[in-house]
């Protein structure tokens, strides 16, 4: 049982703490393991996560920056005022808990759909793409020196990798070969300027609470590259679930997005956005093609993987409407 | 010749038995699993049922674009092929009809809810 392992770490760093309850495994986060529980505290009980490696697989081994380095991101953020969950423990081999970290429990809502209907999300909906704009300027200003050790990725060596993705699937699609040769002859080049890129920002790992955003998660495809990435995934239709017309994950303009991070003091590049939009839809039909071939070579052999392999024709459309929109 | 019911009929009939009955008996995670589960045979009735149509539409626009014959997969492959060689591209008269003919028909069995999917259809065709 997991609760005995966290109690005997949780009384080792964290003083006054005398056991752990409600333990359980979070659904969501397909890559790495994530338990919810509480550490009992004379005060009252502390909200805590558990973010730990996977025993089934995530993300490629060369995109994953690594828990540690996730942790060490998530404490930077935290620091310099990026919304982020506080790091409370990086765990240590002889806890038995496997590699990973423990960090305070942030409430909030990070299903997309909720936060886009419910009435409870209301106000803070039309404030929430000026608002991601700040959240991303700060992220991108995080002090590279203080970084740990990440890869870096242009978007020549982005191009390169997905076609090779897309190639080992073995799975000829048309419209993804158009995009392949549109982010070829629409290649900006190396950036002006290299930053820290989330590389996963996007509804779903954002914890938004009627104020806004309270958290981001999910810093595991973290790497050095072009700023403007960030800004063109976050548009990807893939996370506007129906709210097509508000590119900022189904809550505003790009123009608003634009504003806010430019009012954190950085520039925007429109183009670049628009190629790495473009790039982002490619990926996540790719990424869907990846889960069919797991699906059939398991050992997941689950209907939601399933299911998620048949959803690359919605990025075909979306990739038709970017590269070839028809008359109206 | 195989016999009747047809594969569209008891796959209806299986997903309307999990809808009707089953769905209210059943909650939590396992609920989820079912929508999912009622979502892959309403997808699986639909393609058997509207498949060899658009099948057939794609590979008659393919010969007619490639100048080539063969199975939609082979056509599509050799399709695929030439846009990456470049030989052919969205300045290529026929090329943006086919990939939207074609790409509506797969949103009418994957996603016939998908938001892009519903504006287009919107537009009249």
């Amino acid at each position: 049982m997991i609760e005995a392992e966290l109690a005997r770490s949780a009384t080792r760093w964290c003083p006054g703490a005398t056991g752990v309850t409600g333990a359980a495994k979070l659904s969501g986060g397909a890559s790495q393991e994530t338990w919810r529980f509480d550490i009992e505290h004379p005060d009252g009980p502390i909200g805590a996560i558990l973010r730990r490696s996977p025993k089934g697989y995530g993300a490629a081994p060369t995109r994953a920056a690594g828990l540690a380095a996730e942790a060490q991101l998530m404490q930077l953020a935290y620091e310099a005022g990026v919304p982020s969950p506080r790091v409370m423990h990086v765990l240590t081999p002889d806890e038995e808990l496997g590699t990973g970290f423990i960090m305070q429990r942030v409430e909030g809502e990070t299903i997309a759909r909720k936060i886009l209907r419910d009435d409870e999300y209301a106000a803070a909906r039309p404030r929430l793409a000026r608002q991601i704009g700040g959240v991303l300027a700060g992220l991108h200003k995080l002090p590279q020196d203080r970084l740990p050790e990440l890869r870096s990725r242009g978007a020549t060596q982005e191009i390169d990798e997905f076609e090779r993705d897309y190639r080992s699937l073995n799975w000829p699609k048309p419209v993804f070969e158009l995009a392949l040769r549109w982010l070829r002859d629409h290649d900006p080049g190396p950036s002006a300027e290299t930053t820290l890129v989330h590389g996963d920002f996007r509804n779903g790992n954002l914890i938004i609470g009627a104020d806004g955003v309270r958290a981001v998660l999910d810093w595991e495809l973290a790497h050095l590259g072009d700023p403007m990435e960030d800004l063109g995934w976050v548009c990807v239709n893939s996370w506007r679930f129906g709210e097509i017309d508000k590119p900022v994950g189904g809550f505003g303009s790009r123009e608003e997005l634009f504003a806010g991070y430019e009012a954190a003091g950085r520039k925007c590049d429109p183009a670049r956005v628009k190629f790495w939009e473009v790039m982002g839809t490619l990926r996540w039909g790719i990424m869907c093609g990846g889960m069919m071939q797991r699906f059939r070579e398991g050992p997941d052999h689950s209907m939601e993987r399933a299911m998620i392999g048949r959803r690359a024709s919605e990025t075909e459309i979306d990739l038709l409407r970017l590269l070839a929109p028809r008359e109206s | 010749m195989q016999d009747e019911p047809t594969p569209i009929e008891l796959t209806t009939a299986v997903a309307d038995f999990l809808r009707n009955d089953i769905t209210p008996l059943i909650s939590g995670h396992q609920a989820f699993k079912l929508r999912v589960a009622i979502n892959i045979l309403d997808l699986v009735t639909r393609q058997l049922t509207q498949q060899a149509g658009s099948d057939a539409r794609e590979v008659e626009r393919l010969r007619a674009l490639l100048g080539v014959d063969g199975s939609v997969t082979d056509l599509n492959g050799v399709l695929a092929e030439r846009i990456a060689k470049g030989e052919v591209d969205l300045a290529t008269p026929g090329l943006a009809d086919h990939l939207w003919a074609t790409t509506m028909d797969k949103l009418a069995i994957d996603q016939p809810n998908y938001a892009s999917y519903k504006r287009e259809l919107s537009r009249g065709e």
